[in-house]
């Protein structure tokens, strides 16, 4: 059977692409309209750094209220939501203490990447907030209809036909009826949409709505939307918190600031190492998977920072970083296994296309066999300790259900890493080595068997 | 293919006695060395004095050796609204330190530091971060995601006999999850994320490395069926044993080089990290090869003796 060959260009497309994803995941794009920045994607420097690497903001919390009685079930409850909010800002790098005695909250949290002018001060007074949604007869919060996770189950950011952006909500068994009711009701009159203290919309009823869906609309933005949306999935406290101002810290990085530079060293010297065990066991084999392992690091890289403009940073610590470059190291093993492939091919007889051809294709199945359980392993990762609301949690939700929340933004984020890692490593292993191999082979110069693993004279 | 071969399944049984010998001698030195956890699982102490000049962590950690005796860390922070110069001291334990030791604390810091102007700045006895529910949650976590991949496994290798090909996989996966929490009880390393993150990637090393071993079995039953299944089953494990080996060799220098690397300058705190993985990536190896493979052959011969019966 002849195999259907490579063009010769390929090899090049492919390195010059995964050289431009590289470039970009690294270093970024971005412009200077005076002072303002403008960045199209983002590069290595736009990541969220660890309190570890980069220090940050502590702030100590506690109730507004004075003389309530407050259980150490509700400063748990407290806890639980200021992670939620943490977490789905992609801050999966924090420290939240509760003093059950002094009612207490303490949270540490890192600096934004790249923001000097960052608000501490607004930032930590968001957390504390109690983002409450309430539904209220008329234009005041006199006569409140429904309000909170009893009434209201999850929110969505979206766009409706005008194209404007809007909030849907789904409402709970018991929401659904009372508002039913309230607005069969109140036909041509208004009802009042409040977060905490501020009202965000007041419409007038047109008729009763019996489905348990509404929305909220005229948004001032996707991003508005967005936040709103994840606001009120990320559930209210118990009570507002306010950030005692004298306490508020700006913490030093804990393992100093060039604790950066050892990790990128030490990755470099990794990164090459791995390389070189490659070219030396197999030659031309162990180029490609070089070039396809640097692919395989951008991709992670660039999924990490967010790599658009506008998505946000995950949170980047040094034992993260570490985590990066095991995968370096585990990341050529799609290369191992399809070489050591070509290698008995070459030992059955067989020519440079045909080993090639046949070396990737039977060690198909075991590389896409091991990564999957691997995707299975992030996926579990990142919906039990990710929040309650993510798609990948609602998929394990009657499973996860019964051990209550606790989320874990350091395992969470690095559920994402694995995911993101095992994701770019199929693509390159699998897709981008063997198209460089087989379009590489067709080059005259490089048409001899023992550059792939064959006999020197073969 | 007239290489010398290694006969795994001989030796299964050497293997497993080794592993088991660890492993007791492990319990062993868990029980009268204890084993060490880390503030976010156990609660604790935060105690934060202001301070003015300059105070080296350094320093704080010389002056409080003999007074603290648990593991605690040291941050120093400045205050966003005043110019307030603070250093806090996070101490584990199982519940809030006493005044005494507090006192003591102060004195020492007073009189280390005398021209600091050392005040107690505040105190907190705080509860666990990560508490017992992280870890029922976590057991929860790794025994749904065992799941899912032997029902992958087993759909994936039904041919073979996939669900329990799926459950040797895991024997194997349990033999090095103990290994790398030995190895921390041995080196004396704290249980905290770091080891959680370990305990997570030796889950996913491992069985990608049965599954190769597994995988090669599925292929060489279908080319060679003749073969008896101990036969194949050594064959194949043979034949990925030169996989098995530089992918752990690279795996193994990238972990090595982070942790020396991170040492020489002084980075310690990849510790927890590094030493449990790198003997994780070792054990991963070495129980795919003379675990999964050879209790698989063993576990399917029992089988079918059960049925010729």
């Amino acid at each position: 059977m002849k195999s259907k060959r490579t063009a010769k260009p390929v090899f090049f497309v492919i390195v010059a692409l995964i050289l431009a994803l590289t470039y970009l995941a690294f270093f970024g794009v971005e412009n200077y309209y005076g002072d303002t920045r403008q960045v199209y994607f983002k590069g290595a420097s736009d990541i969220r750094w660890g309190i570890d690497i980069s220090g940050g903001v502590e702030a100590v919390f506690s109730p507004d209220k004075e003389g309530v009685k407050i259980t150490d079930d509700d400063m748990d409850a407290a806890k639980s939501i200021i992670e939620t909010r943490l977490v789905n800002n992609n801050i999966t790098d924090y420290e939240v203490y509760t003093d059950t005695a002094n009612h207490q909250i303490i949270v540490r949290f890192p600096w934004a990447a790249g923001e000097s002018d960052f608000d501490a001060q607004k930032a930590v007074q968001e957390l504390g907030e109690t983002a409450l949604l309430t539904f209220c007869d008329g234009t005041t919060q006199d006569t409140v209809l429904l309000s909170g996770a009893k009434h209201i189950q999850s929110a969505q950011a979206g766009v409706d036909e005008q194209g404007g952006y809007v909030v849907y909500l789904n409402f709970t068994a018991e929401g659904k009826s009372l508002f039913a009711t309230a607005t069969a009701n109140r036909v041509g009159k208004t009802i009042s949409i409040w977060m905490d203290d501020t009202m965000i919309s007041a419409p007038t009823v047109q008729n009763a709505i019996t489905d348990g869906q509404a929305y909220i609309n005229g948004m001032e933005s996707a991003e508005a939307a967005k936040e709103l949306a994840d606001k009120i999935n990320a559930g209210s406290l118990p009570f507002a918190l306010t950030a005692d101002d004298s306490k508020l810290q700006i913490i030093s990085p804990s393992l100093g600031s060039d604790a950066l530079d050892v990790m990128v060293i030490a990755g470099a010297i990794a990164f090459a190492l791995v390389c070189i065990i490659m070219i030396l066991r197999y030659r031309l084999n162990g180029v490609v998977a070089s070039i396809s392992l640097l692919g395989q690091l951008a991709g992670s890289i660039a999924c990490i920072s967010g790599f658009f403009g506008n998505t946000s940073s995950f949170t980047l610590t040094v034992p993260g970083i570490a985590g990066i470059i095991l995968s370096v190291g585990v990341g050529v093993d799609c290369n191992v296994i399809a070489s050591e492939r070509i290698r008995d091919e070459f030992a059955k007889g067989k020519t440079i296309d045909g080993a090639i051809d046949s070396g990737f294709k039977n060690s198909l199945s075991a590389v896409i066999d091991g990564n999957v359980t691997v995707v299975i392993v992030a996926l579990v990762l990142m919906g039990a300790f990710g929040t309650p609301d993510s798609l990948i949690a609602k998929l394990f939700s009657p499973l996860m259900a019964l051990f209550g929340t606790s989320i874990t933004g350091s395992i969470y984020s690095f559920g994402y890493t694995l995911l993101v890692g095992v994701v770019f490593n199929l693509l390159m292993g699998i897709l981008a080595s063997k198209y460089m191999l087989k379009s590489v082979s067709q080059l005259k110069f490089l048409r001899k068997p023992w550059l792939y693993g064959g006999k020197k004279n073969g | 293919m007239a290489k010398k071969m290694i006969d795994f399944n001989k030796n299964f049984k050497k293997i497993v006695i080794v592993y088991l010998a660890i492993f007791l001698v492990g319990v062993v030195l868990a029980l009268v060395l204890g084993v060490k956890l880390d503030i976010n699982f156990k609660g604790g102490a935060r105690i934060t004095y202001a301070y003015t000049g300059e105070v080296a962590e350094k320093d704080v950690q010389s002056a409080l050796g003999d007074v603290i005796k648990e593991k605690y860390t040291v941050t120093k922070s400045t205050s966003i609204a005043g110019d307030t110069k603070t250093i806090s001291l996070n101490l584990v334990g199982n519940k809030g330190i006493s005044t005494k030791v507090q006192e003591d604390i102060t004195k020492k810091l007073t009189e280390k530091f005398k021209d600091n102007k050392i005040e107690l700045y505040d105190s907190n006895s705080v509860s666990p971060t990560i508490a017992g529910s992280f870890f029922l949650k976590s057991l929860v976590a790794v025994v749904i995601a065992a799941a899912f991949v032997v029902l992958y496994v087993g759909v994936r290798f039904r041919k073979i006999g996939g669900v329990s090909a799926g459950m040797t996989a895991l024997v194997a996966l349990v033999f090095d999850v103990l290994i790398t929490f030995f190895v921390c009880v041995f080196f004396r390393l704290q249980i905290d994320s770091n080891y959680i993150a370990v305990v997570l990637t030796i889950l996913g090393y491992s069985l990608n490395d049965t599954i190769v071993t597994f995988d090669r079995v599925r292929e060489n039953r279908k080319l060679y069926p003749e073969d008896d299944l101990a036969e194949s089953v050594n064959k194949s494990i043979n034949m990925t044993l030169i996989r098995n080996v530089i992918t752990s060799v690279t795996t193994f220098v990238a972990v090595l080089t982070v942790v020396g690397v991170a040492e020489i300058f002084g980075l310690t705190t990849l510790r927890t990290f590094g030493i449990p993985m790198a003997f994780g990536i070792v054990s991963g190896s070495i129980s795919s090869l003379c675990i999964a493979g050879p209790l698989w052959v063993i576990w399917q011969n029992k089988k079918s003796k059960k049925k010729a019966r």
